[in-house]
């Protein structure tokens, strides 16, 4: 019970940073409003899944270096496929790309599992075959998307009965998300599955001797973390309206998010919840630091280094829960 | 998997320890197969101009797999060399113009030996999992990089003569980077097989546990390990701007992947306690035949680096079959 609130706290606590940031960039910026909001949730987007797909498989006790790799190919592969055809066409090539993105995850999870090569080394070798294939799905930065997916994260939702000014604060892009992920999260979390992949994160062997089919539930963390990263490349098209075979920064920032959101990279232990708030609140450092008026590149290094002090400090409070 | 299973038992057995023992015969059949085939392909390629350009493309990512097949042999990796690769040339080219070749050279070590000290500590101090870590920092280093561009974008940026010599000259037919890579690659390999530091290196890997136990300082010897990895990756950037004669913002980034490639290929087990330099070298050099092959072969830039994933794969799960048998 206590460890429940302990973890219940973290997230309480990360809230409170976010509305401490949010305080603060008004103060920064009184002029900012809902259509900054609605900037900054549809920055988050491809972030927040790229994070969900992280945190699926750390929970399972894994860890997979080809998130950032798989959105690019997802996102590359949408975008040439959507290039110049009709806005129906789309409703097609959607799901095609969530299999796809399905399907390699698990293939990540099945190539685990039959050469017993530790996860990262396999994810690592995954992360060169699946960017070199989004480089020959498309060589640079281009492509196109259809309407409709664009309009689906741009605007925001009116809701009857409310004033605008409060309408305005609840942009499509977050609504999206929100969506998207309890519909992935909540049937998992209360199902059996979810609790395999809690136990065999927490103990691969007592796991198995509790009859947890481990293989199989491994296999599926990765397909999960598979379709939540081609969640992550659609975002990423939809939000730019192009697809770029280079992937950003999306695996350091998955991981960074995972460990600053509570979820103990040794894995059993987190939830969802914490690590998408930790998402908010790295992007919105960033912003807070656009409008600070810092130079871009300023930005990045700074960016770069909060991530990297955030995953030096959950090693280091791992290290000592171990010892 | 593993194509050795399918093969009967006895010989099967044989042949894997055969490749456990003598890992590096195989390897140069690899290699010589390799270039047989180019020469079938493209009859008359093989000659000694060939030769020397193939080892003066090979002596960059051969150094670089050094600092991988180091650091792997601890149970790391470091992904960051191409960014410290690419930042110390980078400095040098752009600061050369305005000092003496003496303080450039200083200036663009200085990065590395920083990014260096600050992935020791972070995987010696803080434990966080070697990957992570480098790639934190090679994204720190590039942010500072294109910052540091801004600085310089109107002194524009020249390769020392010394360094244009050192990385295309050719005499004899030797290449000159040889007497670079020699010294160096000789110094690497006596280091690993013949003192303290190496052992320790080995020992870590192996088990770090009963390491720390028998009384190790695992911090110290890891941050020593990052440092010179991190050094030897300024030096080959160095080296690769007088071969390649244009500083850019991603110059060394290509040779990250294959430089993890050729450790792997050269035998060293990326779980640490296992391998050595000598593989890693007939691991660069095959590489960079192998690359030669494809670009005959049209093939594209992605089919490449699908390939090296594969491999890197392919050759993991091959060695753990191996080592399981014994």
């Amino acid at each position: 019970m206590s460890h429940f609130l302990r973890r219940q706290g973290w997230v309480v606590g990360l809230f409170a940073l976010l509305i401490v940031l949010f305080i603060a960039t008004r103060i920064i910026q009184p002029a900012y409003g809902s259509n900054d909001f609605g900037s900054l949730a549809r920055a988050v987007l491809p972030y927040a899944f790229a994070v969900a797909a992280q945190t699926v498989v750390v929970i399972a006790g894994g860890i997979d270096l080809s998130v950032a790799a798989m959105m690019a190919l997802t996102s590359v592969t949408a975008a040439s496929m959507m290039n110049g055809a009709s806005e129906e066409y789309a409703l097609f090539v959607v799901p095609f790309v969530l299999a796809m993105g399905f399907a390699l995850g698990a293939l990540n999870g099945l190539l685990i599992v039959v050469t017993r090569v530790p996860d990262i080394v396999v994810t690592l070798a995954m992360l060169f075959v699946l960017q070199g294939a989004a480089l020959l799905v498309l060589d640079a930065p281009g492509g196109g998307i259809a309407e409709w997916l664009k309009a689906l994260i741009s605007g925001t939702v009116p809701i009857p009965g409310l004033p605008d000014a409060i309408d305005a604060w609840v942009p499509k892009a977050l609504l999206v998300l929100i969506v998207c992920l309890c519909i992935i999260w909540i049937p998992l979390r209360r199902s059996r599955l979810g609790l395999s992949l809690y136990a065999i994160g927490s103990s691969e062997l007592a796991a198995f001797r509790s009859g947890v089919p481990v293989k199989r539930t491994r296999i599926i963390a990765y397909a999960l973390s598979g379709l939540l990263a081609a969640f992550g490349g659609l975002a990423l098209t939809m939000s730019t309206g192009i697809g770029a075979p280079i992937p950003g920064p999306y695996l350091l920032a998955s991981v960074a998010a995972v460990v600053l959101g509570g979820v103990a990279l040794g894995g059993g232990k987190g939830g969802l919840l914490g690590p998408i708030v930790a998402v908010f609140v790295l992007r919105l450092v960033r912003t807070d630091l656009t409008l600070l008026a810092i130079d871009p590149n300023v930005t990045a290094i700074i960016e770069g280094a909060i991530m990297v002090a955030v995953v030096m400090f959950g090693a280091f409070i791992t290290m000592r829960g171990r010892q | 998997m593993s194509s050795t299973g399918i093969t009967p038992v006895p010989f099967g057995r044989r042949l894997k320890r055969f490749m456990a023992d003598r890992p590096l015969i195989p390897l140069v059949i690899l290699l010589v197969i390799l270039v047989v085939i180019l020469q079938i392909l493209r009859p008359g390629i093989v000659n000694e101009r060939w030769i020397a350009n193939t080892i003066k493309f090979a002596i960059p990512l051969a150094i670089l797999a050094g600092c991988q097949t180091m650091t792997m042999l601890t149970g790391g990796i470091d992904l960051s060399v191409g960014t410290v690769a690419t930042m110390s040339a980078f400095i040098m080219a752009t600061q050369v113009v305005k000092q003496d070749p003496a303080v450039a050279f200083l200036l663009a070590m200085m990065p590395a030996v920083l990014i260096g000290l600050v992935n020791g500590i972070g995987v010696g101090v803080f434990r966080v999992h070697p990957l992570i870590m480098t790639l934190g920092t090679s994204l720190i280093g590039t942010g500072c990089l294109q910052v540091y561009q801004r600085t310089v974008i109107a002194s524009g940026a020249k390769i020392p003569d010394f360094l244009a010599w050192l990385g295309t000259g050719v005499t004899y037919g030797f290449p000159n980077a040889l007497l670079l890579f020699l010294p160096l690659a000789a110094l690497i390999v006596f280091t690993l097989a013949r003192t303290g530091f190496g052992r320790l290196l080995y020992a870590i890997g192996d088990n770090e546990r009963a390491t720390r136990l028998s009384g190790v300082q695992y911090w110290q010897v890891i941050t020593a390990l990052y440092v010179t990895s991190s050094v030897l990756a300024g030096i080959t950037g160095l080296l690769y701007i007088g071969l390649i004669k244009a500083p850019s913002l991603s110059l060394a980034e290509p040779l990250v992947l294959p430089s993890v490639a050729a450790a792997v290929i050269g035998g060293t087990s990326i779980f640490g306690g296992r391998g050595g330099y000598t593989g890693t070298i007939i691991g660069a050099l095959i590489l960079t035949v192998l690359t030669t092959l494809l670009t005959i072969l049209q093939m594209p830039e992605g089919a490449r680096r699908i390939l090296f994933g594969l491999i890197v794969l392919f050759v993991t799960a091959a060695y753990l079959r191996i080592v399981e048998e014994r």
